[in-house]
């Protein structure tokens, strides 16, 4: 069956800072310009970011870009690309000055410039002490953002095709990327969106894991959509987790706490942090932070009656400070938490938060993958951006305020080299009347199944086996298992059935297609970890505990095709400075 | 726990109903929406929208035991069972708890909700004193999730001609703001009988909004920009 179709210059599946970013760059540019989302713009999640966005400004102390720079692949554990990191730092002064004059709401200092605050991992001088680099807008800079690059595009008149759910990207014989297959979900219709290019910018996974900071929505659909049309993805075992996630609830309190002067306690009310990292302390990388919180819990100095969390004391930092920079933090405490964080600490753990890995790009966002000996042959048509893409600029694991910048740094560089490929010059190649088949036909199984496993069921299922088997210390036999347990799921999750049989807003069967992509990336994270026998970053592996740059220094590539893994270089050169070699890593 | 929840899906009902659903939390179930979700995994054909589940995304915004609300901010232990669960009033249902916003976004877009500044900009960043930041406060943090505009009798009887809470909260915000210069524009884009002066002031949107904004102050202070532009 012909699918109905529209076509457009460009495409990009997500609207969230990534995406918005690259669409204002497109629409400026004139360029006929497409934005699919599953929800409202501003309801993407890049509203839940919180503490800062990292940009050398030098605003309230001194800095640099190379300092910026060399914390991040420290931070990476030297498995980010040093070119791309090098392109990201950079550029990352002048995409904040620009943001501000969109109208962002940064909050300031007396003499009206950006205020900054200390972040985990930001030094001065390589390592020296810490520096004041994220600006914010007191902690809600992630909705700031979000919503002032909406407002941009309503100014730029941006066409956005709200609560459409992208399924499947169309592929030609050539491998070129020719638009996506996209259900309407108000009213259950499916459309093939033609494009000359397509951005994918859908954002993370989160919702692999039982306890997440993530939002519901991030369930790694431009992920699932890459792996389907045989794009690898790029180091997937490297999941963060944020050191201070609400306990039991899992909403993520902002590092920019700590950065404001918080710590944290264990039962002794010892600053357990001093010891595992006696420069930085509690301003440390988060892989480091979670690690030690995670040591102190295991070594029955954990908090509460099942000893089970530890505390983010920020009541001796004055309400003052807190009602000025940190606001939502106290509103969230004192709905999750039940403590009002002036007077009390808050219980927290460490909570998944941020894929590191995904689907991998070069600088320009251009999707890359390994063909005929060259590892980074560029998919014609395709670009990833933000959060599901990996460039990789936070290697092993990133530091924070590095994410909301990755954001602005790579959406803005996408849109600027697609508007320099003279995209619009190009003419459409044309769709077969085939091309929507593999989307159709996952529709088809779920209208026919009358009988089946519920999709919470498995996608619960899925979630509880990636928590207890691919959680903050991992080891080959958890691993192993957990990877026969996914594939076995993944198996169930062909066989689910929903009873919703509507078509109209039909969130059953959104959600029954959101399980196809977790699934995937799930595959990619469990297969990619248990292949890799060392400690480097967000993989920490109690049986092979140190960083093995003899044989590890590299990024594992995933292919859903025979379930398969390869490798490839880590690009140790710099576009103009000296690179950063590996050495140990201390805090 | 007891639920009465508005269903209503337009391919099989004639009209909406009420449905009663009676369902054993578990004790993590903290707020309205882990109830919703539980209630979902056992009835899949239960539909409203909902992402990031701590109050910052606007999605899951209803009527909860007869006030606006957002269901993942609303701890079941304040409610009043059987928990009444309608739409937004005022605007079509799409489906069950699914409202279309169309109308409400359309008032939103139609202020205007960007910055405006013509002159080109430093090099850097432009420069605002913590004064002139601090009276964003109050006003940027809102999240469009229709609470308000949708609890304002003015907006239900015309929401294509009064502008709403939420979006004049929004045409203050900028308004407010010491490096917009459109000031002019924006006062005239909302004198109007319809437009702004349909508020009455009986501050339904202030009672009912989750982030504890206060439109009705926001629209006091266009007026008053209103009375000295003509003096």
């Amino acid at each position: 069956m012909k699918l109905p179709t529209r076509r457009f210059d460009a495409l990009i599946v997500g609207a969230g800072g990534a995406g918005m970013r690259a669409s204002l760059q497109l629409a400026q540019a004139g360029l006929s310009v497409a934005v699919l989302s599953k929800v409202f713009p501003t309801r993407s999640h890049t509203v839940a970011a919180q503490g800062g966005i990292g940009a050398s400004l030098g605003n309230m102390s001194e800095d640099s870009w190379l300092w910026h720079m060399y914390d991040t692949i420290k931070g990476s554990d030297w498995l980010g690309d040093q070119d791309a990191i090098e392109y990201m730092c950079k550029m990352a002064p002048q995409v904040v000055f620009e943001l501000e004059h969109f109208g962002m709401p940064f909050d300031r200092n007396p003499d009206g410039t950006i205020y900054q605050r200390p972040f985990g991992g930001h030094s001065m001088n390589f390592g020296e002490k810490s520096v004041r680099r994220a600006c914010a807008s007191a902690d809600r800079t992630g909705h700031s953002m979000l919503h002032t690059l909406y407002q941009q595009n309503v100014r730029v008149d941006t066409q956005f095709f709200v609560e459409w759910m992208a399924l499947d990207l169309i592929r030609d014989a050539d491998g070129d990327v020719l638009g996506v297959t996209a259900l309407e979900m108000e009213t259950g219709e499916v459309m093939a969106l033609e494009a000359k290019v397509t951005v994918l910018a859908t954002g993370g996974a989160g919702r692999i894991f039982a306890a997440s900071t993530n939002a519901f929505i991030n369930t790694g659909d431009g992920l699932g959509m890459a792996a389907r049309a045989g794009v690898p993805l790029e180091d997937m075992e490297f999941w963060q987790f944020h050191p201070t996630g609400v306990a039991g609830a899992g909403v993520l309190i902002t590092e920019g706490v700590r950065g404001e002067g918080g710590i944290l306690l264990n039962d002794k009310g010892e600053r357990f942090m001093e010891r595992y990292a006696p420069n930085l302390k509690d301003l440390a990388s988060r892989d480091v932070v979670s690690r030690s919180m995670d040591q102190e819990i295991k070594e029955g100095r954990g908090c509460g009656p099942h000893k089970d969390y530890v505390l983010l004391k920020m009541d001796h930092l004055g309400p003052e400070v807190i009602l000025k920079r940190l606001p939502a933090i106290r509103e969230i405490a004192i709905k999750f938490a039940n403590v009002d964080p002036i007077k009390e600490p808050i219980p927290v753990v460490p909570t998944i938060h941020y894929m590191m890995g995904g689907i991998p790009t070069n600088i320009h966002g251009q999707v890359v993958v390994p063909k005929d000996g060259d590892s980074n042959r560029v998919v014609e048509g395709l670009y990833a951006v933000g959060e599901c893409a990996c460039v990789s600029v936070h290697g092993a694991n990133r530091l924070g305020t590095n994410s909301l910048l990755d954001l602005l740094v790579f959406g803005r560089a996408a849109g600027n080299h697609i508007v320099s490929s003279n995209v619009r010059a190009r003419t459409h190649k044309g769709l077969k009347a085939d091309a929507g088949e593999p989307s159709l036909a996952r529709l088809a199984r779920l209208d026919a199944a009358s009988s089946g496993e519920s999709v919470a069921e498995v996608g619960n299922e899925l979630r509880r086996t990636m928590q207890s088997h691919c959680g903050v210390f991992r080891n080959q036999q958890l691993l192993a298992e957990g990877v026969q347990k996914v594939m076995e799921i993944a198996e169930r999750a062909a066989r689910t059935a929903i009873a919703d049989r509507s078509r109209t807003f039909n969130t059953a069967r959104v959600e029954a297609l959101e399980l196809d992509n977790l699934i995937e990336v799930a595959k990619a994270t469990i297969v990619s970890a248990e292949a890799r026998r060392e400690s480097r970053g967000a993989q920490a592996r109690s049986d092979y505990p140190d960083r093995d740059d003899a044989n590890w220094l590299k990024h594992t590539l995933w292919h859903r095709d025979g379930n398969r893994l390869d490798y490839k270089a880590v690009n140790m050169k710099p576009l103009s400075v000296e690179a950063f070699p590996p050495k140990a890593r201390t805090y | 726990m007891k639920f009465r929840i508005y269903r209503y899906d337009p391919d099989h009902d004639e009209k909406p109903r009420l449905q009663e659903y009676d369902i054993a939390l578990d004790p993590h179930d903290r707020m309205l929406l882990d109830a919703l979700i539980r209630l979902k995994s056992v009835d899949d054909t239960l539909s409203f929208r909902r992402s990031c589940r701590e109050g910052v995304c606007g999605s899951d915004a209803m009527n909860i035991n007869g006030k606006n609300g957002l269901a993942c901010v609303t701890n079941l232990k304040t409610l009043k069972e059987p928990v009444e669960l309608r739409p937004l009033p005022g605007l079509p249902v799409i489906r069950d708890l699914i409202v279309d916003m169309s109308q409400f976004f359309k008032q939103y877009h139609s202020i205007k909700p960007y910055l405006v500044n013509d002159t080109p900009p430093p090099e850097r960043e432009r420069l605002q004193s913590p004064a002139d930041r601090e009276a964003l406060d109050g006003l940027y943090e809102c999240i469009l999730c229709a609470c308000c505009s949708t609890a304002c009798p003015s907006f239900w009887w015309n929401p294509d001609k009064f502008v709403g809470p939420a979006g004049l909260l929004q045409a203050y915000r900028f308004m407010a703001d010491s490096r917009d210069r459109d000031l002019n524009q924006r006062l005239d884009n909302v004198e109007d009988p319809y437009r702004l002066f349909r508020c009455h002031s009986i501050m339904n949107c202030v009672d009912v909004c989750p982030k504890g904004l206060n439109p009705t102050l926001a629209i006091e202070r266009i007026k008053d920009l209103l009375v000295k532009r003509t003096v």
